[in-house]
């Protein structure tokens, strides 16, 4: 089959996802459309060679809707003969555009294409596309549905993680983003957002707070305790699926879960040969890509069973990863992964994750494929795996192998 | 035309008055009869250009009518889904040709065309398809008496309301107050009704009628709200709107947590909502009716109709009294013994409109009923339940006293003292002394043989036993036991005096712990050998609580306290001697109470781990120590096969040895007695419904892997061969 290489990789940065965030002012449509043509522009593009784009968007309706990547890449200027598709698997979307546009590639349907994502969750809130999962009785109930927060505290009920370890990981998390950034480790993937009169409006991840500490974090209550606990009560479902917990743990809250953030990110995915026919220079080579469904009550205990599939459909083991990234969704949903899969967290999400930076869901599958390729680059290392926990029981991975 | 079930009479105004009144019926109900005539005067009353309106109304004192026959439901047969749909659709396709005028939506809600205008003279309670019949009327006042109950009670016998119950309730009340109500199978009050907007009209019930009938004469062009243009369901409704969005969110949650996912009846409820919600109208009754098949063809609703209802109604009515012996007369009842069981028994005796002797060997002692009554009827007053002259009334019924001669006038004797044959034998030799000769000796025991008691009685055939749960004014159950000389009378008495506290009644044999205690233990038993195996606790409360128990085996042995079951062990012991048969829970009995002292709830510790006020804080973490977790933690599943069929098993023996006379008893008495889980129709329908066959299987199965307290008996395995059901071969 023919490869899918990534060329380059792009990503906004980071505004708060409130109405006084740095970017709450750009329209989405606008936000995806400033880095679709940095990714056009910086690798000498004209938009022609972009066969299509697919673009992940969680709550595609009101200004997000109508297949928002269609209209992205008109308002990027790219030629109408650039087709876009919008993506959604949950938190995974970002990743799984980019795979789509990996797998167009390697199918031969297209020679060059973008993957990515863009959700402005300060314009259109979480939830705005409603659902059936949730409301519709004969789903929640044959589900067991439950909001994630409550799955992430199962999480840490039932294999034992307590306030103090959730708490010393987004510490952590936040140190480490505060590194990379006062290292200018994400300086190839970071494309400043303007203003329409050209002004730069945001150049940084706003949301990161790196004093965070011990004592700060445990000064906040649990965020899912009321809802698990008295009305509605969802603790009782939890355990009804899971019986032998006696008792959920409330463990996480604002700071130790990702935060609301805008943001959109995009990827440059083709082939060998349209790579020298552009005169682009690869960067990595897609080496495998999965996506599975696991129990969609606890939910969020989905990456490592994707990344068992990316790993076997390599034919590689936990040794052949150098560089794990994981999206910090909860601090539990990684503690998990570590534990069940092995993993070091020294080798795991070096440069900080979206606890301290953000977690602008439709895009941040794209953004941490490009945070990952940036620290294999900057490491010298070779293959990294890029994977999220997704709602209702879903992961999605990708293998990366650095090639120069 | 004239019809059999209800009367027309037209005014000179051309307007209809419609009384229902059954023949032959305290009550309004619908049934065959009334549908097939009722669907005929609709016909006529929309093409019957001399009539304008209709007012509808009730000729029954009782009220105004009470829901669907229910009989008629448990007994519907149908060759095919499609036709099981068209008989459950009938009413809903009647009552909505009657609101619509056979007008098409489209017509009304253009304006093209309008109903003749329909309203509801509610004189008395309207539930079930009662109140779906008000609710179809374009118009609905009811009489101003806050005891009317306006209400869809048919969760609990696991059905919905069929007759657009579940769609022009919240198309009327909101989504929430639709959902409150239908889930819960609660009813409103007029006043209540009104303020949500069930009904328009409260007056008293002279004017009911004559204000039904100005309504009708002031509108002569009516159209139902839904089949307006402009109409929208308060607060929101379907799948985009936010804030039903939210509710939906909520309720789904806490109806699944609520039954455990149980009850079919209350899934279908929300998807009625939810869908209708969606939906146009007649397109929603359509969906609400395919629920409704779905439902009433599942066992869910079939086993809970004739148990929770047939049989409870047919039990409580006194189907087990000897038949032909007069009615026993009981206005005094003399109450021995002052403490929990006999305070309990003197406050629903009372509350049964009777007056009470409380008798113990102190006046002191005798007022602790007399307190125990004083703290529930002062809070019923505090929080306006009761009047205080009401409450000052109930108590004057009470006298305490320790002189048996107070006990001369009295029509009953309940003794509730100590559970030791010595002491009950000389209560019943005392109050025999002072008590008329004809009146009936009942002794109140959980434990002790009825027989035995009656040997200390002079006239043993008046001697009765009446098994009460704890707390006597909440549990239901109520065990009749006869005992080997007792007569006709005493059990009539046993009768009478229930019918007056409005119990549940079963009949049981003479054994000992009749019957509710004779599976009690196995049940309790099962949970602990659990424990001992290493199976998590937490595993075991949650299988249990999702089989539908109240709540879970251990903490219920800490309520009831391990102290309790181990003393009733080594009695056990000491009478039976060499007999006595092993539980395998002795050795785990006595590191609990024993050595760790971790006795139950009241002593602090048991199970769980409680604080100074007796709040429950969780399981106790150092049963490990003990006996240590099992590397391979059983599936749920697995715990909650043991723990439901080490009950079915122990009722099983119950029936073959007779200690219940039928299905029915055994059935009510294990929902009713200890909380078996209702949506099953009880432990005999459960085994009816999975199959006897299926039923011994499985049994043999987990005889093999556990051990031979779950050998099915061999009564049961005969009938398994015959391919019988219980219900069936008992009938």
């Amino acid at each position: 089959m023919t490869e899918a290489y990534i060329y380059d990789a792009v990503r906004s940065p980071r505004g708060k996802g409130r109405p006084d965030g740095a970017l709450h002012e750009i329209t989405p449509i606008d936000l995806a459309a400033q880095v679709l043509a940095a990714i056009r522009d910086r690798n000498g593009l004209s938009g022609e060679e972009i066969e299509d784009v697919a673009f992940g968007c969680v709550s595609p309706v009101g200004e997000q809707g109508a297949v928002i990547t269609r209209t992205a890449v008109l308002a990027a200027g790219y030629p109408h003969t650039t087709s876009g598709i919008q993506v959604n698997r949950f938190c995974g979307s970002g990743l799984e555009a980019s795979n789509i546009a990996a797998a167009k590639v390697k199918s031969g349907e297209c020679d060059l294409a973008v993957g990515g994502g863009i959700e402005s969750m300060s314009r259109v809130p979480m939830g705005s596309d409603g659902g059936a999962w949730p409301i519709d009785p004969r789903s929640a109930i044959a589900n067991y549905f439950i909001p994630q927060g409550i799955s992430a505290d199962l999480i840490a009920t039932r294999y034992g993680y307590s306030r103090d370890d959730v708490d010393a990981y987004a510490v952590e998390s936040q140190k480490r983003a505060g590194r990379a950034w006062a290292e200018k480790r994400f300086a190839r993937s970071i494309l400043p957002i303007r203003d329409i009169i050209g002004e730069v409006v945001l150049d940084h991840d706003e949301l990161m707070r790196p004093e965070t500490d011990m004592q700060s974090l445990g000064a906040l209550a649990p965020a899912f305790q009321m809802m698990g606990t008295m009305m509605p009560g969802f603790d009782d479902i939890a355990i009804m699926r899971y019986p032998d917990v006696e008792k959920i743990n409330h463990v996480h809250h604002a700071g130790n879960s990702s935060g609301i953030v805008d943001g959109s990110a995009a990827v440059l995915i083709g082939t060998k040969e349209a790579g020298e026919k552009y005169g682009l220079k690869a960067r990595a080579r897609i080496v495998s890509m999965a996506s599975i469904g696991s129990e969609p009550a606890i939910m969020l205990t989905g990456p490592e069973f994707a990344a068992q599939k990316a790993l076997a459909r390599a034919g590689m083991d936990n040794s052949d990863i150098d560089v794990w990234e994981l999206n910090e969704a909860f601090a539990s949903v990684v503690l998990r992964f570590m534990e069940a899969m092995n993993v070091d967290h020294s080798d795991i999400n070096v440069n900080g994750g979206a606890i301290a930076m953000g977690h602008p869901l439709g895009a941040t599958g794209a953004m941490i494929l490009g945070t990952v390729l940036d620290e294999l680059e900057r490491s010298g290392k070779s293959t990294a795996l890029t994977t999220l926990c997704i709602g209702a029981g879903m992961g999605t991975a990708t293998i990366i192998e650095r090639v120069n | 035309m004239t019809y059999t079930t209800f009367s027309v009479d037209i005014d000179a105004d051309g307007i209809a008055l419609l009384t229902i009144d059954l023949p032959d019926a305290s009550m309004n109900v619908w049934n065959g009869a009334l549908i097939e005539e009722f669907g005929k005067w609709v016909d006529d009353f929309t093409t019957n250009e001399a009539v304008k309106g209709a007012v509808i109304t009730s000729g029954k004192k009782s009220g105004f009518l009470a829901g669907a026959d229910l009989t008629m439901l448990g007994g519907a047969k149908a060759n095919s889904t499609k036709e099981a749909f068209d008989q459950a659709f009938a009413l809903n396709a009647l009552l909505r040709k009657m609101e619509s005028g056979g007008q098409s939506a489209k017509d009304l809600s253009s304006g093209k065309a309008s109903a003749k205008p329909v309203a509801c003279a509610l004189n008395g309670l309207a539930l079930g398809g009662g109140l779906e019949l008000a609710l179809a009327c374009h118009y609905r006042v009811v009489a101003d008496n806050p005891k009317i109950q306006l209400g869809m009670p048919e969760v609990m016998v696991g059905l919905l309301p069929g007759g657009g119950g579940t769609q022009r309730t919240p198309r009327l009340i909101g989504l929430q107050n639709a959902a409150m109500m239908i889930i819960q199978g609660k009813s409103l009050d007029p006043a209540t009704a009104k303020a949500q907007g069930l009904v328009h009209d409260v007056a008293p019930a002279a004017d009911v009628i004559a204000n039904a009938k100005a309504w009708v004469k002031a509108n002569p062009k009516a159209t139902a709200p839904w089949d307006k243009k402009d109409f929208k369901f308060p607060g929101g409704a379907g799948a985009m709107d936010p804030r039903a969005v939210q509710l939906f969110v909520g309720l789904n949650a806490m109806a699944h947590k609520e039954s455990k996912g149980n009850f079919d009846a209350i899934k279908a409820i929300l998807s009625c909502l939810y869908e209708g919600s969606i939906l146009p109208f007649d397109t929603a009754l359509r969906v609400e009716s395919k629920y409704f098949t779905k439902l009433l063809s599942g066992s869910q609703a079939k086993n809970m109709i004739r148990t929770l209802f047939i049989n409870k109604q047919a039990a409580e009515k006194g189907a087990g009294r000897p038949a032909g012996v007069p009615a026993v007369e009981i206005k005094k009842v003399g109450v021995l013994g002052g403490g929990l069981m006999g305070s309990g028994i003197t406050h629903v005796t009372v509350k049964g409109g009777m007056e009470v002797v409380v008798l113990d060997r102190s006046l002191e002692d005798a007022n602790k009923a007399v307190d125990y009554s004083r703290k529930i009827i002062d809070k019923a007053v505090s929080r306006g339940k009761m009047t205080k002259e009401a409450g000052d009334a109930f108590m004057a019924r009470i006298t305490p006293t320790d002189n048996y001669d107070d006990l001369k006038d009295v029509d009953l004797i309940i003794e509730a003292v100590f559970e030791r044959p010595d002491v009950k034998a000389d209560v019943i030799k005392k109050a025999e002394a002072v008590i008329r000769p004809d009146v009936v000796f009942a002794s109140n025991t959980s434990t002790l043989p009825i027989t035995g008691l009656a040997k200390n009685s002079s006239r043993p055939e008046l001697f009765v036993g009446l098994h009460f749960f704890s707390p006597v004014e909440k549990m239901p159950l109520l065990e009749i036991i006869p005992g080997e000389h007792t007569g006709e009378r005493a059990l009539a008495a046993a009768f009478d005096y229930n019918a007056k506290i409005k119990k549940t009644p079963i009949v049981v044999k003479d054994v000992r712990g009749f019957f509710t205690n004779r599976v009690f233990p196995p049940y309790m038993g099962e949970a602990m050998k659990l424990v001992t195996e290493g199976v998590k606790p937490a595993l075991i409360e949650n299988a249990a609580k999702s089989l539908g128990m109240p709540i879970g085996p251990l903490a219920l042995l800490d309520e009831t306290t391990l102290q309790l079951g181990y003393d009733v062990m080594q009695s056990t012991k000491k009478e039976l001697g060499d007999a006595y048969q092993p539980s395998g829970t002795e050795d785990f009995m006595e590191l609990m109470v024993v050595k760790l002292g971790r006795k139950g709830r009241r002593f602090g510790s048991g199970f769980y781990d409680y604080d100074d006020k007796g709040e429950r804080l969780g399981l106790w973490q150092g049963m490990a120590e003990h006996y240590p977790l099992a590397e391979d933690q059983p599936s749920v599943d697995e715990v909650k096969q043991r723990l439901l069929y080490i009950q079915l098993i122990a009722t099983a023996q119950c029936f073959e040895e007779e200690v219940v006379r039928d299905p029915q008893s055994a059935d009510l008495g294990a929902i009713f007695g200890w909380g078996f889980a209702p949506y099953t129709g009880g432990p005999m329908s459960y085994i009816d419904t999975v199959g006897l066959e299926n039923f011994v299987r499985t049994a043999d199965n987990l005889a093999q892997r556990f051990g031979n307290r779950f050998a099915p008996p061999k009564s049961f395995r005969d009938m398994a061969d015959k391919g019988e059901t219980l219900y069936k071969a008992a009938a």
